[in-house]
């Protein structure tokens, strides 16, 4: 793989008491890939996520986002490692209390951006999500779907070069999947954004790892690839027990021989 | 699970923690001043209600059941005395903290937890912000700030609801009773009437936001978050009082 490598584990180890959920993790991430973390429930997918946002710290090893090493950084030095990364959690975590306006503005609230500035740039990004209209709504009156994308617009107002997420469409139905995938598909198409996406949901991995996105003027439009066409730059990372038992393309992911694979995949 | 003794003593490490944290974020930028107004709001104006009915209905029962007592030695004329010593002293500060404690702390504790499990927290933190200095430091200092100043209304409403069943009930002459009231107060009963509830609303708000920042398994968790907040709050205002009255007096005589 070639490009920039924007983000590194090394050897990373996380245990909770006697539960051993990450053992040895090694991977890299290169600028503009999208990285599928796929594999049962409870193998440390999530548990990457919040490595890597630094709001959990890994009892071995080491995280490089842009070369830092993140791991054993203060809590107030984090800050500045976070501000290049963006997160959509698994049930979207908007606060409650706070309209979608304000849930989306946070960040820049947080930096202290003047309210005129912040207006245009949140009606901009609620626009790319198709959620203008709801700039003025509590998250209680929001459908699943429609928290997801406020969720999506929050983490990505602040314009990081790493988003990351969490079972984005966990719970979602498959047309409000599929919206939320087509935004992914094209952020990281368009806009080039890097990212790791966590799934146990196959439909929804596949999808981004063989449909691409591309911009024909006003409209985006998105395409399968063909049976000889590899366009979409996107790689899986499969988990067992804390171990990554797969690194690949979906290509080879699809073609392994390994039982624990095929039968994952099934 | 059972608290052993390794347990309690991090669970004490773990508060003193929080507290010293909170002390030193609350003197670090950004401050939020409008959460820290919300929050008097909140705390401060919306226990008011429950204030003004504890301290009118403790005054009034007081005087009732000291009324009693003190016509059997015809010393009926220091109603008001007692009734005011007791409440600026003890009931009052006692009271009005322990309804603040199953008002406030529990909401604190609730609202944290709630947020916690739904990883509001982690989304704080995640698009920078410390959940210390945002949601802990506002609750502390409004819950420190306003519980003195409701103290001070449930005294004031105390007395009136003595005042109220000393003229209507027993007939005493309410010149009597309020001059007894007024006459019976020194500096230290207001300084130590004072110097309680500041000590509790720290306490109050402090293991509130700490019972929730540690909640976990879900709703089940807020739930007994809840419940150990007000539980420990309400112990802690107890045991405080004892060593505070105990201090305040050695200092009065």
């Amino acid at each position: 793989m070639n490009g920039e490598c924007v983000l590194e584990m090394k050897n990373v180890v996380k245990q909770y008491g006697d539960n051993l959920v990450l053992d040895g993790v090694s991977f890299k991430l290169f600028r503009g890939e999208t990285k599928i973390i796929i594999g049962a429930s409870g193998s440390g997918k999530s548990t990457i996520l919040k490595l890597i946002m630094g709001l959990d710290r890994p009892d071995e090893g080491e995280i490089l986002v842009e070369g830092q090493e993140i791991a054993r950084l203060r809590e107030s030095d984090l800050v500045a490692v976070r501000s290049k990364i963006g997160m959509v959690f698994q049930e979207s975590a908007l606060f409650d209390s706070l309209t979608v306006r304000e849930n989306v503005a946070y960040q820049l609230y947080e930096d202290g951006i003047d309210d005129d500035k912040i207006e245009p740039k949140v009606r901009e990004t609620l626009g790319f999500v198709g959620l203008e209209d709801a700039i003025d709504k509590m998250p209680s009156e929001l459908s699943g779907g429609m928290k997801r994308r406020v969720a999506l617009a929050r983490a990505l107002i602040g314009r990081p070069d790493i988003m990351l997420y969490d079972e984005p469409t966990a719970g979602l139905d498959p047309i409000t999947s599929r919206k939320i995938n087509e935004l992914i598909i094209a952020l990281r198409d368009i806009q080039g954004v890097t990212g790791v996406f966590v799934t146990h949901r196959l439909r929804d991995a596949f999808t981004l790892a063989t449909e691409y996105a591309t911009n024909g003027g006003s409209a985006t439009t998105f395409h399968r690839e063909g049976p000889l066409l590899c366009i979409a730059n996107t790689r899986f990372l499969l988990l067992r027990d804390g171990k990554i038992i797969f690194e690949g393309p979906d290509e080879l992911l699809r073609r392994s021989d390994d039982p624990y694979i095929k039968r994952f995949l099934a | 699970m059972p608290l052993t003794p390794k347990a309690a003593i991090k669970e004490v490490q773990d508060i003193s923690s929080l507290a010293a944290r909170t002390f030193i974020s609350a003197f670090k930028r950004p401050l939020y001043l409008k959460d820290i107004l919300i929050q008097m709001d909140l705390i401060g104006v919306g226990s008011l209600a429950v204030i003004v009915l504890t301290g009118f209905f403790t005054g009034a029962v007081l005087t009732l059941q000291t009324s009693k007592t003190l016509s059997t030695f015809g010393a009926i004329g220091f109603t008001g005395q007692l009734v005011a010593v007791s409440l600026v002293r003890e009931l009052g500060p006692v009271l009005a903290s322990l309804m603040v404690a199953g008002r406030v702390g529990s909401g604190i504790a609730s609202e944290l937890g709630s947020m916690l499990v739904t990883e509001q927290i982690n989304a704080m933190r995640a698009l920078g912000t410390d959940p210390i200095k945002k949601l802990v430091v506002p609750r502390v200092l409004a819950t420190t700030t306003m519980l003195p100043i409701l103290t001070v209304v449930a005294d004031a409403v105390g007395v009136m609801g003595g005042l109220f069943i000393a003229v209507f009930v027993l007939h005493i002459s309410s010149n009597l009773y309020l001059n007894s009231a007024w006459d019976a107060l020194d500096y230290m009963d207001v300084v130590g009437g004072l110097l309680k509830p500041l000590v509790f609303g720290a306490t109050v708000s402090l293991v509130g936001c700490y019972c929730g920042l540690r909640t976990h398994g879900g709703t089940q968790g807020v739930g007994r978050s809840t419940t150990q907040a007000v539980v420990a709050s309400s112990i802690l205002i107890l045991v405080f009082n004892l060593i505070l009255t105990r201090i305040i007096l050695a200092y009065s005589q």
